[in-house]
């Protein structure tokens, strides 16, 4: 098991470089930040004293190898627009966005398993279609569009919930969370919606199939013949053979949820890295997006690598394999 | 005469599909006493498995029992709730099934399935239900139990397994276990081990067993007596030295024949012509008909099941004469 976690941290070590290249070279690509920095008006000294102060004037591999330098130390760079340091810019807004993300993850898993289980274990009754229609919603609505239609439905008409912003919160371990306090959870109910629907879709449709499946193995028939009342069939039996496919794509799910909450964080003015990211790819706020980027990185594996470790609890089949295996 | 432990008459379980109404199981008679070991045999298709899950209520949509009485001493268990018929499952009837890869779950640790089964039916704390079911799994001959019950089901063999499955099934000493081909998936000598085994046991408990089956050899070492299905219905029933000694029906005669004997070394094995009809469609009158050589006019009627009483009918025309196979003396 030890070695299993070391050799997987080695792998993503690797990941994360080769990650730092691409991001840099990609970055160079898009523009030059000093066109949007500095304004027209300036005359040719102020324009090379800023470039100098940025570090712009030296070449693409001296610039990545003064990264790569005070990377190594902790330090991202400094935000071009805000004059300070990047990774603290990203980790400042870092639990707006995964408080948003865990609460839309909840939702969708919450609802998602249970209504799969329904549609598969009753693929022909009403309910059952009923469900799988509403899940074709979920999947092909767009989210920008359904976000917009939850605020004008919610808060413009019925004036239920505030359209947008985070609204009060309380401090837990120095951080700010907004679902600690009746105006923050109020805040938080709509995006969070917003933000399940597509993976409440996956959910249901993935815990439908995987249903299906296994409702027709001859163990659920064994299981019946031993007496067994049908939720304790439904709840463990069939339960824990399902969660396999459906903690996987959860794992990959919550990564993308956290890294690309972009458009629902916008539609609802969410201070999170989202947003973040978008003004600063507007701004070419190179170190930031590097920052950025960086995080959701790291994240993913993080992620991955405690899916694997849920994977060996759920399936017993499953051994983590050491040096030798 | 006793009321019988179980008798089925008439049963009927259907498969309503696209394709039309698969009569999987078309009018089943059966007679089991206390303590008694039936096998039921047949081919692939001829319904013996679905004979043993509709007597549990046990068949997936979309078949359906459509017809007929399971009377387990004397309560009709085709029109039971499911509440009652969880009451008997597992307690006063068990099961075990084909393959002991798929039966079960992979997932859950032995401990946990052995414990769950003893606690569905009755309310003992977890830990007498563990002491119960490391008995149980002694009993069937596995060694170091307790080490066994924390183990998951892919770290055992196959023949390892379907020992766990009959642990489960003996766990609350059932009226009757139905075993559906418990052994074709296991190699030779661990079918021969699990056989007595089982036969062991069921006499020690007075367990009767109906024995579902396409072997006529571990019939003949198993079983008290023998009912024979083609085409979803009995063709017929007897003791065992009845059916091996003296077939009446041509079918019998025909799968007797087609199993290797030393009485006849050197001659050709004898085949039945044809295939098993398509339980879509079936041929009007008796099923058999199309491959048999015996057939006549009078087998485009379905005959009734005739003997010389209850437990030794067939359901032929022309049935063969007594005593009428070349090597019987």
């Amino acid at each position: 098991m030890l070695v299993f976690i070391l050799r997987r941290l080695a792998q993503s070590a690797v990941v994360v470089v080769a990650m730092s290249v691409l991001v840099f070279a990609g970055i160079f690509a898009i523009g030059n930040p000093i066109d949007v920095l500095i304004s027209p008006e300036a005359d040719e000294i102020e324009r090379a004293a800023a470039i100098a102060r940025l570090g712009l004037d030296k070449p693409m591999h001296e610039q990545f190898i003064r990264f790569v330098d005070s990377a190594l130390g902790g330090d991202l760079g400094t935000s071009f627009v805000h004059g300070v340091p990047a990774l603290g810019l990203v980790l400042q807004r870092f639990p707006a966005t995964l408080e948003l993300a865990l609460c839309a993850m909840l939702v969708a898993v919450v609802l998602g398993i249970p209504l799969g289980l329904w549609a598969g274990l009753k693929p022909d009754s009403l309910a059952g279609r009923v469900i799988m229609t509403g899940s074709i919603l979920g999947f092909s609505l767009p989210t920008f569009w359904v976000g917009m239609m939850l605020i004008m439905a919610f808060a413009v008409t019925l004036g239920w919930l505030p359209a947008g912003g985070r609204g009060e919160t309380a401090s837990l371990l120095g951080v700010q969370w907004s679902f600690l306090t009746a105006d923050g959870l109020a805040h938080l109910i709509l995006p969070a919606v917003n933000l399940a629907l597509f993976k409440l879709s996956l959910v249901i449709r993935l815990a439908r199939a995987g249903t299906r499946e296994v409702a027709l193995q001859d163990y659920v028939k064994f299981a019946r013949a031993k007496g067994l009342a049908p939720a304790r069939i439904v709840g463990v039996h069939i339960l824990k053979n399902i969660m396999i496919p459906v903690v996987t794509v959860l794992g990959l799910e919550l990564g993308s949820v956290i890294a690309f909450s972009v458009v629902t964080e916008s539609v609802f003015a969410w201070p999170g890295m989202g947003k973040l990211l978008i003004d600063s790819i507007l701004q070419l706020d190179r170190p930031v997006v590097i920052a950025y980027l960086l995080v959701t990185v790291l994240l993913f594996v993080v992620i991955n690598l405690i899916v694997d470790l849920v994977y060996s609890v759920l399936d017993p089949r499953i051994r983590l394999g050491g040096g030798r295996a | 005469m006793t009321e019988p432990l179980l008798r089925v008459d008439g049963l009927r379980t259907h498969f309503l599909t696209r394709a039309g109404t698969v009569k999987a199981v078309d009018g089943v008679d059966l007679r089991l006493d206390r303590g008694e070991i039936l096998g039921l045999v047949g081919e692939s298709g001829s319904g013996k498995s679905v004979t043993g899950q509709s007597i549990l209520g046990l068949v997936d949509p979309p078949g359906r029992v459509v017809g007929g009485r399971v009377l387990f001493q004397g309560e009709d268990l085709v029109g039971a709730g499911e509440k009652r018929l969880r009451a008997i499952r597992g307690r006063r009837i068990a099961m075990i099934f084909q393959d002991p890869m798929m039966t079960l779950n992979p997932v859950l640790s032995i401990g946990t399935q052995m414990v769950e089964a003893v606690r569905a039916h009755e309310k003992v704390s977890r830990a007498e239900a563990w002491e119960r079911s490391r008995r149980a799994l002694a009993r069937v001959g596995i060694a170091s139990p307790d080490e066994r019950l924390a183990s998951y089901p892919h770290q055992f063999s196959g023949g390892m397994r379907q020992r766990v499955a009959i642990a489960i099934a003996l766990l609350h000493s059932p009226d009757l276990i139905i075993a559906d081909e418990p052994t074709t998936a296991l190699d030779v000598t661990i079918q021969a081990q699990i056989l007595f085994e089982v036969q062991k046991l069921c006499r020690e408990t007075g367990t009767a067993l109906i024995w579902v089956t396409h072997d006529l050899a571990v019939v003949s070492a198993l079983a008290d007596r023998v009912a024979v299905m083609y085409a979803g219905r009995v063709v017929e029933t007897g003791t065992v030295a009845e059916i091996i000694g003296n077939p009446r029906h041509p079918y019998t005669r025909g799968l007797l024949e087609s199993v290797p004997s030393r009485n006849r070394r050197g001659v050709p094995l004898r085949s039945i012509p044809g295939m098993t009809p398509s339980v879509l469609d079936l041929p009007e009158g008796c099923a058999f008909r199309p491959r048999c050589d015996r057939s006549s006019g009078a087998c485009t009627v379905m005959p009734e099941l005739t003997g010389e009483r209850e437990n030794r009918a067939w359901r032929c025309w022309n049935p063969v004469a007594a005593e009428a196979r070349g090597d019987a003396a």
